[in-house]
């Protein structure tokens, strides 16, 4: 300081961790991407307008008559009991049915379990290893945590086994230390890529060799398009894996409630470090969630959402068809919320969006779910909550900014230095 | 109670300088509340004209950012409404707005801003990209600032040190604007300077100084606090000072602009001061340079607005597209 202001006169005391706390562009453009008159594809929002929300209207006021005294109160570190029963109940869907009530942790939301899973395992300059790409909310839960990512590669099935057995050795070699992979196996973040039933045991195999813990993330799991979901990594072991549930995207995002699954020592440390943080998780929510799942036909409400969202993804992946250049490429979700475009030679896609933002569309540019600079030429679409007709305009508005960008990039081609 | 009536505080809209916008009508609305005024902060969307002709307010506070709120097109539609304002009228805004006519009009009057050229996109297409960058780079030489013609908040700006970096630059440009504004970088002091007329004719407030600590003052580093310092006033001469606030002055005159606006300058290395640009609605959040400016020269911000508000008031709406 040299007699100015810094305008903040707590700046000399924040932690380390902070460092990354800084606002940006994209922040700003965001703020008006969601506004009505844009179509947002960015945010992967549920469609929770499909929900009957007048039974839901009544489900809550009959936990608040019934249970008021208990749902309006504090409760256990844990969560409740009948809840942490009903989610064993839900990952016996996914192929896990050893999981005990015992083991469960009730989250806000599954951010929260990737929060305090960070808190005990991360100590700053720990590697995490991630596919490439990687869900931006966990990508910034490790940062605050000092910790550094390292992305392996998936292609169209998945993480691929051989890049993880290399990026492990390597992480080795600079005496570094992994503490664990992060993946989501099933319709990912932002990839929409599942990985394939061959390469299940292997990726588990490989992590138990090496003594890498597994942190699986498996929030659009029941959210397949064709046919039931393969079972989980935490299916195949009973250790060596901590499994991530969220109810925000087969029932609703509003009620922040998530679930961890952890081996018993890990648990009891979960429970620690989410009591130090929210004492408990919200009671009331977990009430509406329980009677959700206990007196409604919840897994017809799943339906009624996979249908509704295959109808989108459908939508979706034609308009791109219809409309996108040569040279861009897709993924082809078979679940879940998300579309992976890569575009074309010498596009950047976060350079694109404030023109993509005048001609009225959003994105999520790939750069944010790399650790590493990677992803320049990618974006993430999110066809949840569009209707499909404003799917269908939104792709092909964004392929007109696409074209625009496009004539731009090749008035500069042959330029000194590298493109956009 | 303050005797002038229902005012509104206009801010958001589609421009990428929404949240920005809402932060600074956020402000403005609290300290005029803080003073008593009847005040109301209004987002600009379809609601807007209909809500103003239905409940006419006295004056109309615009803290509205981007090219919504400084390219004159709004100000325009509340002059048609019938509805008095706080600033710029429209055209002269539109003038004071396209940074390439602002530097020209300056410029012309003996103003020293730095060398540039304004290209649009169809030049570079039409005359060969590569070709005319590097036409650029040998007249004007490197750094280059690249800077969209129309837009705030260092939006779309680069700070190009190598003749490779200019492509991706140029892109990022075009991605904000049409028109491309390549001007010469000016290493020296970074000075933000503040204009206020109330009645007596436009006055300079002290100059802010302005000093990344990134080293660029770029988004992040203006609205993230604890990333620039700032000094106000600025550590100049008092020569310096004076003409920094001649500049701003004269800038704010050769423009035709009215109750407020802040003026960006340079001093160099050897102590010219040198024009970049004006802006018609500044910044009012808390890591905004003419509130800061405002309180180096001991004057409350509400009482500022609220002062400003009332001269609209009595001054009315005015003729759309009157000479400025």
């Amino acid at each position: 300081m040299s007699g100015g202001s810094r305008l903040d006169s707590y700046v000399d005391r924040y932690a380390a961790r902070t460092h990354g706390m800084t606002t940006s562009e994209i922040r700003a453009l965001f703020a008006v991407a969601n506004r009505p008159e844009i179509i947002g594809m960015g945010g992967g929002s549920p469609c929770v307008s499909a929900l009957p929300l007048d039974t839901i209207a009544a489900m809550t006021a009959k936990v608040i008559s019934d249970h008021g005294a208990q749902a309006l109160q504090y409760m256990g570190g844990q969560g409740d009991p009948r809840l942490r029963e009903l989610i064993c109940g839900v990952m016996a869907l996914e192929g896990i049915h050893d999981a005990s009530p015992d083991d469960v942790i009730v989250t806000v939301g599954s951010q929260q379990a990737l929060d305090i899973v960070s808190r005990i395992f991360l100590d700053p300059g720990d590697v995490v290893i991630a596919e490439a790409p990687s869900y931006v909310g966990a990508l910034g839960t490790f940062t605050q945590y000092q910790a550094d990512v390292v992305h392996v590669t998936m292609d169209d099935a998945g993480l691929v086994p051989e890049a993880l057995r290399l990026a492990i050795a390597d992480v080795a070699r600079s005496g570094r230390r992994a503490k664990f992979l992060y993946t989501v196996p099933n319709y990912h973040n932002p990839a929409g890529i599942t990985l394939v039933e061959e390469r299940r045991d292997e990726i588990v195999a490989i992590c138990a060799e090496a003594g890498l813990l597994i942190l699986e993330d498996n929030p659009y799991g029941l959210l397949g398009f064709d046919g039931p979901p393969l079972p989980a990594l935490r299916a195949r072991v009973s250790e060596g894996v901590i499994y991530l549930g969220s109810f925000s995207k087969t029932f609703a995002a509003g009620v922040r409630v998530g679930w961890a699954l952890a081996p018993p020592g890990v648990k009891e440390k979960l429970i620690m470090a989410s009591e130090a943080t929210t004492l408990c998780p919200v009671a009331l929510s977990q009430y509406v969630v329980a009677e959700f799942l206990e007196h409604h036909p919840w897994l017809e409400q799943v339906k009624v959402f996979r249908e509704l969202y295959r109808t989108r993804r459908d939508a979706c992946l034609e308009a791109l068809e219809a409309s996108f250049p040569a040279g861009s490429s897709w993924t082809r979700p078979a679940g879940g919320f998300y579309v992976w475009v890569t575009l074309p030679e010498g596009i950047d896609a976060k350079a694109m969006l404030p023109r993509a933002i005048q001609g009225r569309v959003a994105y999520v540019p790939g750069v944010g779910f790399y650790s590493d600079g990677q992803g320049r030429r990618n974006l993430r679409l999110a066809y949840s909550l569009p209707e499909p007709d404003r799917i269908r305009e939104g792709v092909r508005r964004l392929a007109g900014v696409l074209a625009e960008e496009l004539d731009i990039v090749a008035t500069f081609s042959g330029a000194s230095g590298p493109q956009a | 109670m303050s005797d002038l009536g229902h005012v509104l505080v206009l801010a958001g809209g589609l421009s990428y300088e929404r949240e920005v916008s809402l932060s600074s009508g956020r402000r403005v609305t609290d300290a005029l509340a803080a003073l008593g005024v009847e005040v109301e902060l209004v987002d600009i969307d379809a609601h807007l004209l209909p809500r103003l002709l239905q409940d006419p307010p006295s004056a109309v506070f615009l803290a509205v950012h981007g090219i919504e709120g400084e390219d004159g097109g709004l100000r325009d539609a509340l002059d048609v409404s019938g509805v008095p304002y706080v600033g710029a009228t429209g055209s002269a805004a539109r003038l004071a707005f396209d940074k390439p006519v602002a530097k020209a009009i300056v410029g012309r009057a003996g103003v020293c801003t730095p060398a540039s050229v304004a290209l649009q996109h169809a030049a570079f297409r039409d005359l060969g990209g590569p070709a005319l960058l590097e036409r650029v780079i040998d007249r004007l030489g490197l750094p280059l600032v690249v800077k969209p013609a129309r837009g705030g908040s260092a939006l779309g700006v680069t700070v190009v040190r190598s003749a490779s970096e200019l492509p991706s630059a140029m892109v990022a440009c075009y991605s904000y604007d049409s028109v491309a504004l390549l001007e010469r970088h000016v290493a020296g002091t970074e000075l933000a300077v503040s204009v206020i007329d109330d009645g007596g004719g436009p006055v300079a407030l002290p100059a802010v100084e302005i000093e990344a600590l990134s080293g660029t003052f770029d988004y992040t580093a203006r609205y993230t606090a604890g990333m620039t310092e700032y000094h106000a006033p600025a550590r100049l001469t008092a020569e310096q000072s004076v003409a920094a606030g001649q500049a701003a002055v004269r800038a704010h005159e050769l423009l035709g602009l009215r109750d407020l606006s802040r003026t960006d300058l340079i001093v160099a290395v050897d102590g010219t001061v040198m024009y970049l640009e004006t802006n018609v609605a500044p910044g009012m959040t808390t890591t905004s340079l003419l509130p800061l400016a405002a309180s180096a020269a001991g004057l409350d911000l509400g009482t500022m607005c609220r002062d400003l508000l009332h001269r609209a008031a009595l001054r009315g709406f005015s003729l759309p597209g009157a000479p400025v």
